[in-house]
């Protein structure tokens, strides 16, 4: 078996430094060596959204990222949205709104939104639309998120 | 509290990521299971054999020899092992042989690979029409899983006399449920001085059909047997019958093993190995007097059953029951059939064989339309069944039913017959863009189909909580429909308390009663009844105790909570199904009231076909639905919206393509479910008619908006693009351009 190697890297705010094995992916590290299970696999092949979190900034799909690739780098997943016990707007309006059934893709497609929200903070059903379809639902047919999504940016989640 | 759009009891854990689902279960010492399943369609297992390179001494290894109890799944009926021994047949594509764990995921993955099985193959039967030929018969005496006849009337005295008989043939398509999360079990079996006790915690619907399952895998009794219903990410029907299978292996592997196993699937293994929905073929016979009326009407509807019964029977006999649609009909002969063939068994997925044969009546209808030189809203207006009418099996229409205003309001909100106006002079123009509109009236039956839901029988109850707070207790499970809100403000709207003094217990078979299975829209309608009656009981009992005088506020009856609950210690009421005296069913005959009520809904469509790509798009959508009264409107759209989403990709997407019978599309890349681009805003609106027989008088809904959005597309596409033959789903880009092709070519 391969040698583990060490990485240090940012998550939710908090240093961390931990040995990985050497092919682990991203979503890996967080959820068995950081046992942060929100990010969750639904197809491990990039194509549904379910385990998106931010890596320095941008959406990128942690089954895709190599974890030797987040040396250094700050890393967040739906645990660090909420400000403690105080959901983000996003997810206040995932609530209000019915924006989450199953809850499954849902942890990826608020990471999605908020970073679509920081990039455009009033979009149309459209941007939205767009920057969302990375992010697969099998449950809501979008209508529910598109809500959401819109109840948010009037809440000014992009000032956060 | 009824009619209040309640937010969603479970979502703040869902939005915050901390919802526990099956495989974010911690389970210290669990070591990683995966299975070997065979490559042939058909054959005898002549041997297995374990490579080299593997500490095979450190890996539990389970064949068919391991099993304690019987090596059969316990369901409708008892004809699929878990596992195929040695000598025995092998019946299809990726069939469950052998069971490997280890504490390493990739020694089990490696391990897997290392596996060789020996088999001496046999011709096998691939598709409906081989099964039906009986080239070669492969199960039982004529290859059928089951068989159906509904008979009303004499169709054969019509046919002679009649101004038009129409005929066609229809086909579906099998459809992937394509739930987020893939399947997933973790399972322990204790020991204590002998005496084993047997967990399986999983992604499933249907706790005590996985109950039922373990107790004849391992010949325990029920005490011995405990199943917990994790956070489930979504199941539409495909975690309904197939949990009792992958819960079964787990539970094997931990058996064999003395340590706790998990059992997760990767997509691509969920995707061929588990079961989809049922390809069908339909042909259809329909006579019309001159005016149009409907003078009879034969349907010979056939489901591609795959390699075990499963669910077939009652997929069929719902598709059965719904092939004459929304029609008043004199004449009527339905004969459905579920054909044997060597494909990995279909099984529950959403509207459960009532989608197929309404695609079928509903494109037939439009098709009849044509040939008749009526429109199709007058067509089926002249048809549609009313209060006091019969249908096929013989059951009286006994509530209000106003089909003409549901199809008047869908018509309405889509802006039909304007719509289809302009388009008409729009496609004249020469431009590859052409539009089209399109609708289907249909309904779906709540509960179980016939004598079901007696015989299920199901028990539900409410119990206090030391807190004051009330409990639901029931075996329904979540998965995103919205149950544990439903339920909650079912209660509370009883008991006569705000929501949030009732909470839903966790599923799980040794603190919950059998309130029956998950599916065939019966938890709102069915379960949401007997707790009804469970918390009415519940407060009674408490006015009789004397810890509860009415009239009573929230805190008042929050401290009469507390205050038996510490007298007693505990304070339970159940409620049971009970078959009203009105409803009769004769599973012999076919005869009687299939469901104690149905669901009615029109949807309407508007599409583009672009005839350079042969792309469809669905510029607008409207869904009116009747479903009694809506006991929670924002989750009720929820359900339709996402529900038109799965029908839409059915009717024009999402296509399985197989090679001897195994899905070879099987990874999200090339299985194509639609994307928030893919879809338009949808006009869902809900008609009210509380219907008596449930709670607060809602019906069914969870299943109909899987039936209507395909008829509804295939039906705009020929109205855009004229006499094509549209008459198969999904209607892919590829499959369109084929049927212009015919047109072209002659
Ligand atoms: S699990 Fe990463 S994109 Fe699907
Ligand atoms: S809520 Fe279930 S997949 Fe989106």
């Amino acid at each position: 078996m391969a040698e583990p190697i060490t990485l240090s890297l940012t998550v939710n705010g908090e240093s961390r430094t931990l040995s990985v094995h050497p092919f682990a992916r991203l979503l890996d590290l967080l959820r068995e060596d950081l046992r942060l299970m929100g990010t969750k696999e639904g197809c491990g092949e990039g194509e549904c959204g379910a385990c998106s979190v931010l890596v320095n900034g941008q959406v990128v799909n942690s089954c895709l990222v190599p974890a030797v690739q987040v040396q250094g780098a700050e890393v967040v997943t739906v645990e660090g949205l909420a400000q403690g016990e105080s959901l983000s707007s996003l997810q206040a309006a995932f609530l209000t709104y019915n924006g989450a059934q199953c809850g499954f893709c849902t942890p990826g497609m608020l990471v999605a939104a908020t970073d679509l929200l920081r990039r455009c903070p009033t979009p149309d059903d459209g941007a939205i639309r767009d920057g969302l379809a990375g992010n697969l639902c099998r449950c809501t047919g979008y209508s529910k998120i598109l809500d959401a999504v819109h109840a948010a940016a009037g809440e000014g989640e992009a000032a956060r | 509290m009824i009619g209040a759009s309640s937010i969603r009891k479970e979502g703040r854990a869902k939005v915050l990521g901390t919802a526990c689902y099956t495989d974010d279960k911690l389970v210290p010492g669990a070591l990683h299971g995966v299975t070997i399943r065979s490559q042939v369609p058909r054959g005898i297992l002549r041997g297995i054999h374990f490579g080299e390179g593997i500490p095979w001494a450190e890996v539990t290894i389970v064949t068919a020899a391991d099993i304690p109890g019987q090596n059969r799944v316990a369901s409708v009926v008892h004809d699929q092992p878990f596992l195929v021994g040695i000598g025995e047949e092998i019946t299809h594509m990726e069939q469950p042989v052998v069971l490997l764990a280890h504490p390493n995921r990739l020694l089990a993955e490696r391990a897997r690979n290392a596996v060789r099985l020996e088999v001496e193959e046999l011709p096998a039967v691939l598709d409906i029409d081989a099964s039906l030929e009986l080239r070669p018969l492969i199960y039982g005496t004529a290859n059928l899983l089951k068989e159906i006849r509904i008979a009303k009337g004499d169709p054969e005295s019509v046919w002679a006399t009649a101004a038009h008989v129409i005929e066609g043939e229809y086909r579906t398509g099998a459809q992937e449920q394509m739930y987020l999360e893939p399947n997933a079990m973790v399972a322990s079996v204790e020991r204590t001085d002998g005496v084993a006790h047997v967990t399986v915690w999983g992604s499933l619907q249907c706790p005590y059909y996985v109950h039922s399952a373990l107790k004849q895998l391992f010949g325990l009794p029920a005490e011995q047997v405990r199943v917990v219903a994790m956070e489930m990410g979504g199941a539409f029907g495909g975690k309904e019958d197939y949990p009792s299978v992958n819960g079964g292996h787990a539970a094997l592997l931990s058996w064999k093993a003395g340590l706790p196993v998990k059992l997760i699937y990767d997509r691509e293994e969920d995707l061929a190995c588990t079961t989809k929905r049922h390809p069908s073929r339909t042909r259809l016979r329909t006579a019309f007097d001159a005016e149009g009326h409907l003078l009879a009407l034969t349907a010979d509807f056939v489901l591609d059953g795959g390699a075990y019964a499963t669910m077939s029977p009652v997929v069929l006999s719902r598709g059965a029951i719904h092939a004459a649609g929304v029609y008043r009909c004199p004449h009527v002969r339905i004969h459905a059939r579920a054909a044997a063939t060597n494909t990995p068994p279909p099984g529950a997925f959403r509207g459960f064989g009532a989608p197929q044969s309404l695609f079928a009546l509903e494109r037939h209808m439009d098709i009849c339309a044509v040939k008749l030189g009526l429109d199709p809203v007058t067509l089926r207006r002249r048809n549609f069944l009313h209060t006091g009418d019969t249908m096929a099996t013989g059951q009286i229409i006994r509530e209000d039913l106003d089909l003409d205003g549901i199809m008047d309001r869908a018509l309405a909100e889509l802006g039909y017959h304007d719509k289809k106006a302009a388009h008409t002079v729009l496609n004249q123009e020469d431009s590859p863009l052409k539009r089209g509109v399109g609708f289907a009236v249909f309904m779906h039956g709540c509960g179980f189909t016939g004598g079901g839901e007696a015989y299920l029988a199901s028990v539900a109850g409410v119990e206090g909580c030391p807190d004051g707070t009330v409990a639901v207790l029931a075996a329904s499970t979540e998965m995103g429909q919205g149950k544990n809100t439903v339920f909650a403000q079912i209660v509370a709207e009883t008991l006569k308390v705000p929501v949030e003094q009732v909470e839903t217990a966790e599923v799980d078979t040794d603190r919950v009663p059998n309130s029956g299975p998950t599916v065939a829209s019966r938890s709102t309608m069915m379960v949401g009844r007997i707790l009804q009656d469970a918390a009415s009981a519940f407060r009674q009992s408490l006015i009789q105790q004397g810890f509860l005088t009415e009239p009573y506020t929230p805190e008042s009856f929050r401290e009469a909570v507390r205050r038996a609950v510490a007298a007693h210690g505990s304070l339970r009421s159940y409620g049971q199904y009970h078959r009203p005296p009105n409803i009769q069913w004769d599973d012999a005959t076919y005869q009687g009231d299939a469901y104690p009520t149905f669901s009615w809904a029109c949807y309407a469509a508007d599409v583009t076909v672009d005839l350079d790509t042969f792309e469809v798009k669905v510029e607008d959508f409207a869904a009116v639905q009747e479903v009694g009264r809506v006991v929670n409107p924002m989750l009720a759209e929820g359900q339709v919206e996402g529900g038109v989403a799965q029908g839409i990709g059915w009717g024009l997407w999402e296509e399985v393509t197989t090679r001897q019978g195994r899905m070879i599309n099987n990874q999200m890349t090339n299985y194509i479910i639609p994307t928030s681009a893919d879809l338009p805003r949808m006009k869902v609106v809900f008609l009210e008619n509380p219907h008596p027989a449930g709670p607060g008088g809602a019906k069914g809904l969870g299943e109909l908006p899987m039936d209507g959005p395909a008829p509804a597309l295939v039906n705009a596409l020929a109205n855009a693009l004229g006499p094509l033959r549209l008459d198969e789903v999904p209607m892919t880009p590829d499959r369109l351009l084929e049927r212009c092709e015919e047109v072209t070519h002659g």
